[in-house]
C-alpha cells in the first residue's frame, strides 16, 4: 500500500512537468515562432478578426445609431449587440467592453463570453426575439435568423452573406452608397466554406466594415 | 452537400485511423514500441518499477487509486493557492474549496465538468499545471483500465494483468503526446491563441469600441482536450469561442480527434485478443447507436427554433441558430454535439441548452446509453465490453449453454461484476436527480422554466455520472449543493465502473480458454451486434425513459406552449 505512494508522487511530478509545462511551453514556442499573428489573437488595427464587436452603438450623424455600418449578431448582454436600449454598452463582451460616445464618458460592461442558454420553448427567448424583430423593422431591415438569434460564444465575429444582404437597405440609406455597390462589396468580402465544403459561407463583420469605410 | 462531404471525409479519415492507430496502440501495450526507450528507462528507475515487474489486478487497482488520490490532492492544492503562484497575469485569486474539489474530481475523472468560467477563474498556472496535466493523465488511466480488461481475454491462466506505471507511461508518451502536439500546431495555425502574455486591449476607431480580450495558452490545451475526450476548455464558452475553435476546419479536426481513440480501441481490442472480427463487431454496434442519435440530432437542429418562429421569423433556412456560430452552421454543430456527448468529451461548439427539444434528446440519449458509442478513451471500450458480457449471458440463457466470450467462460462472478459496472451509473444519476428536484438547493439551479428546467437538472447529473462534462449551460452549478453532489456523481460514475472492470480483467485473465465447439454461441456476427445494441438500449433506454419523458419529450410535444 505505502510502497505505491512513491511512484504515485513521482508520476504526478513527472506528469506536471512534462504535460503541464514542457508541453505548453514548447507549444507556445512553436506557435509564436511559426504563427505569431494567430497565436497572439489575430489582432489587426481595429481589433481581432476573431472576436465580434458591438456595432449597434456606432454614431451615425443624422441617422439612428449603428445604421451606417453592418452589424454583427446579437449576444446575451445588453439586451443585445443590436442594442434596442441605445447608449447602454452591451454587446460583444470578451472580458470588458467599453463604448465611447462623443462628449460623454465611455460606458463599460464587465463580463465574459456567454450564450443566452435559453431553451427552445422559453418565453424570455420569445420576448427577446420580438424586441429584436422590432429593432430591425424600425431600421427597414427584414431580419434573417442569424440577426435575431444569439451565438454560442457571445461574440460571433461572422454573419452569412444573406444576413449582410438583409442589412443593405439600412446601410444604403445611412451612407448613401447604392445597394448595387454594397452588394458587390458583400460578394467580395464573402469567405467560402473551408476547403470548399466545411461549414458555412461567412463574412467577417470587422473586415466588411473596414472595406465599407474605405468605400465612403 | 457540404454536410455530406463533412461526414464522408470524417468517415474515411476515421476508417484509416481505426486500422493504423488501432494496431499501433496494440503494439504499444504489448511492449513492441521502443523508440522512446531512452526516456522510458530513467522514468521507470525513478518510479522504482520495470516492465518485467507485473502486477495482479488488485495491485494494479491500488496503484491506480493511489495515483488518482495524489493527482486529486495536487490539483486541489494548486487551485487553492493559485493566487500565490506564478503565471497569473490577471492576478486571479484562490478558487473556493467546494469549486476546487468539484473541479479536481472533474478533471481527474475525465469529466471536465466546469462550474466556473475559465478566463475569469483560472490562472495560466492552473490551466497548464493542474488542468492540462489531468487532460493527459485521465484519458491514459481510462485506456490502461480498458487494456487490463482486454488482457483478461487475451491471457491464459495468468495471475497478473500488466504494470500500471508502465502502461500509463507508454500511453502518455507514445500515444497521447505526439498526436496532441501535432494537432496543437494545426489549431494555432488556424487561429487558436497560444501565448503567455496576458489580456489584449484593442480600440476600434470605426465604432468607438474598446475591448479587453482574454488570451492564454489555449491552442495546445484544445488539442488534448479533444484527443483525450476531456472537453474542458480554457474559455467559458468552450469550443464555441473563436480562440478555441476558430474555423470550420478546426471544428472538423475536433470531431475527428475526439472520435479517433475511442473508435480505434476496438481495433486494438481485436488485435490483442487475436480476432479483429470481434473488434469490428463492437465497432458496428457503436456505429449503429452513434448513427441513430446523429440522425435525430442533425434533423432536429435543421428545424426552426420554435420560440424564434413564434416571434415572427418563421422561415429559418439555416436551422436553429440560437446559440450557434455562423462559421459552423446548424448541421456541423449538431454533429459536433452528438460526437462530443457520445464520447464522454463534453466539449461544446454551441449552447446545447438552446438546441431544439429533440436535439437535446439526442445529446442526453447518447450519454444515457452509458457512453459506449464510442464512449470515452478507454471507458467506452470497457463499458461496451461489459454490455457484451451481459449480451453473451442473455444469449447463453436463450440457448441454454454456459456463456463464453472469446473462449472465456462467463460465470456468476463475471456477471456480478459486469452488472455492478453497468448499474453504477444509472443508480447514482437517478438518485441524485431525484434529490435535486426535491430540495430547494437543487431547484434553485435551472435558468429555464417548465420541462426545460427539469432537463437542465437531469442533464447535469447524466453528464457528470457518465464523465461527459457537457451541460445545458443555463444551470447555475457553482453552488455548494451542485459542486458536492456533482463530485460524488463523477466519482461513482468513474470508479464505480472502473474497479469492477479491473476485477473482471483479473478474473478473466486467470481462466483458461475453452476451445470453441459446434454449439458455441457466435460473438462476431450481425446477430451479436443486434444483441449488444439491444442490451445497451434496454439498460440505458428503459432506465432513463421515465426521466427523459418528463424533459425533452414533453417539451417536444408542447406545441405552441412557452414556459
Amino acid at each position: 500500500m505505502l510502497s505505491n505512494f512513491r511512484p504515485a508522487i513521482v508520476m504526478a511530478a513527472i506528469a506536471m512537468a512534462f504535460f503541464g509545462f514542457v508541453y505548453a511551453f514548447a507549444g507556445t514556442g512553436v506557435a509564436q515562432l511559426v504563427f505569431s499573428h494567430q497565436a497572439n489573437g489575430s489582432i489587426t488595427a481595429n481589433g481581432s478578426t476573431l472576436i465580434g464587436q458591438n456595432w449597434s452603438d456606432t454614431v451615425c450623424p443624422g441617422h439612428p445609431l449603428g445604421s451606417c455600418v453592418f452589424q454583427g449578431r446579437p449576444d446575451d448582454l445588453g439586451p443585445y449587440a443590436a442594442n434596442p436600449k441605445q447608449g447602454v454598452a452591451g454587446g460583444d463582451n470578451p472580458l470588458i467592453a467599453c463604448q465611447s460616445f462623443p462628449g460623454k464618458k465611455p460606458v463599460c460592461t464587465n463580463g465574459e463570453s456567454a450564450a443566452t442558454n435559453l431553451g427552445p420553448r422559453s418565453k424570455v427567448l420569445l420576448e427577446n426575439t420580438r424586441a429584436l424583430i422590432r429593432y430591425w423593422h424600425a431600421r427597414g431591415v427584414n431580419p434573417t435568423t442569424d440577426l435575431v438569434t444569439t451565438s454560442g460564444s457571445g461574440y460571433d465575429p461572422d454573419i452569412t452573406p444573406a444576413d449582410a444582404i438583409a442589412e443593405i437597405p439600412m446601410v444604403s440609406k445611412a451612407t448613401g452608397i447604392s445597394p448595387a455597390r454594397l452588394r458587390s462589396l458583400i460578394a467580395k468580402e464573402t469567405h467560402g466554406p473551408e476547403l470548399g465544403f466545411l461549414g458555412s459561407r461567412y463574412i467577417d463583420v470587422l473586415q466588411l466594415n473596414e472595406a465599407l469605410a474605405k468605400l465612403r | 452537400m457540404g454536410f455530406f462531404w463533412t461526414i464522408a471525409t470524417l468517415f474515411v479519415a476515421l476508417a484509416i485511423t481505426w486500422r493504423y492507430l488501432g494496431s499501433y496502440m496494440a503494439a504499444v501495450f504489448d511492449g513492441r514500441v521502443h523508440f522512446l526507450g531512452w526516456l522510458e528507462r530513467p522514468l521507470y528507475r525513478a518510479l522504482g518499477t520495470s516492465p518485467e515487474h507485473e502486477q495482479t489486478w488488485k495491485r494494479y487497482a491500488v496503484s491506480l487509486i493511489i495515483f488518482s488520490g495524489v493527482s486529486l490532492g495536487l490539483t486541489y492544492l494548486i487551485l487553492r493557492i493559485q493566487g500565490s503562484l506564478p503565471l497569473n497575469p490577471q492576478h486571479l485569486g484562490a478558487v473556493s474549496p467546494a469549486l476546487s474539489f468539484n473541479t479536481g474530481v472533474s478533471f481527474l475523472t475525465n469529466t471536465n465538468w466546469q462550474a466556473y468560467g475559465g478566463e475569469t477563474t483560472m490562472s495560466y498556472f492552473s490551466q497548464m499545471g493542474a488542468l492540462t496535466v489531468q487532460q493527459f493523465v485521465s484519458p491514459a488511466v481510462g485506456i490502461v483500465a480498458a487494456v487490463v480488461l482486454v488482457r483478461g481475454f487475451s491471457r491464459r491462466s495468468s495471475s497478473t494483468v500488466g504494470n500500471f506505471w508502465v502502461d500509463l507511461t507508454r500511453c502518455l508518451f507514445y500515444i497521447l503526446l505526439p498526436i496532441a502536439f501535432i494537432a496543437g500546431i494545426i489549431f494555432v495555425g488556424q487561429g487558436a491563441v497560444e501565448t503567455l502574455a496576458g489580456t489584449a486591449t484593442i480600440h476600434d476607431v470605426l465604432n468607438g469600441v474598446s475591448q479587453t480580450i482574454a488570451r492564454g495558452p489555449i491552442g495546445f490545451m484544445e488539442a488534448i482536450k479533444q484527443l483525450g475526450t476531456n472537453g474542458g476548455g480554457f474559455l467559458d464558452q468552450n469550443s464555441a469561442t473563436p480562440f478555441e475553435n476558430p474555423t470550420a476546419l478546426t471544428n472538423w479536426l475536433s470531431i475527428y480527434l475526439l472520435l479517433s481513440i475511442p473508435f480505434s480501441l476496438t481495433y486494438t481490442f481485436g488485435k490483442m485478443v487475436g480476432s479483429i472480427r470481434h473488434g469490428a463487431t463492437l465497432l458496428v454496434a457503436m456505429l449503429v447507436i452513434f448513427g441513430s442519435f446523429l440522425t435525430i440530432g442533425t434533423y432536429a437542429e435543421h428545424q426552426p427554433n420554435p420560440a424564434v418562429a413564434a416571434a415572427g421569423v418563421v422561415h429559418q433556412p439555416t436551422g436553429n441558430m440560437e446559440g450557434k456560430e455562423v462559421r459552423f452552421g446548424d448541421t456541423s454543430t449538431a454533429l459536433f454535439g452528438v460526437a462530443s456527448t457520445q464520447t464522454s468529451t463534453g466539449s461544446a461548439d454551441a449552447s446545447y441548452d438552446s438546441f431544439n427539444p429533440m436535439g437535446g434528446f439526442a445529446l442526453l440519449g447518447g450519454m444515457m446509453m452509458g457512453e459506449v458509442s464510442p464512449g470515452g478513451t478507454g471507458s467506452g471500450l470497457y463499458t461496451i465490453l461489459l454490455m457484451a458480457i451481459i449480451a453473451v449471458f442473455i444469449g447463453g440463457l436463450m440457448i441454454g449453454r454456459t456463456p463464453e466470450y472469446l473462449g472465456k467462460r462467463i460465470q456468476a462472478k463475471e456477471i456480478k461484476l459486469a452488472g455492478l459496472g453497468v448499474l453504477a451509473m444509472p443508480m447514482i444519476v437517478l438518485t441524485l436527480t431525484g434529490i435535486a428536484v426535491s430540495i430547494h438547493a437543487g431547484r434553485a439551479g435551472p435558468l429555464n422554466a417548465g420541462p426545460h428546467g427539469f432537463s437542465e437538472i437531469l442533464y447535469a447529473f447524466v453528464s457528470q455520472g457518465n464523465n461527459n462534462g457537457s451541460a445545458f449551460g443555463g444551470i447555475s452549478a457553482n453552488t455548494a449543493f451542485y459542486n458536492i453532489a456533482g463530485a460524488i456523481d463523477m466519482l461513482v460514475g468513474r470508479f464505480g465502473v472502473m474497479i469492477p472492470v479491473l476485477a473482471l480483467g483479473g478474473a478473466l485473465a486467470a481462466k483458461n480458454v475453452v476451445p470453441a465447439g459446434l454449439g458455441t454461441f457466435r460473438t462476431d456476427n450481425t446477430m451479436f451486434v443486434g444483441l449488444v445494441v439491444g442490451v445497451i438500449v434496454i439498460v440505458g433506454g428503459l432506465t432513463f425513459f421515465p426521466a427523459m419523458s418528463l424533459g425533452p419529450i414533453v417539451e417536444q410535444l408542447s406545441h405552441g406552449k412557452f414556459f
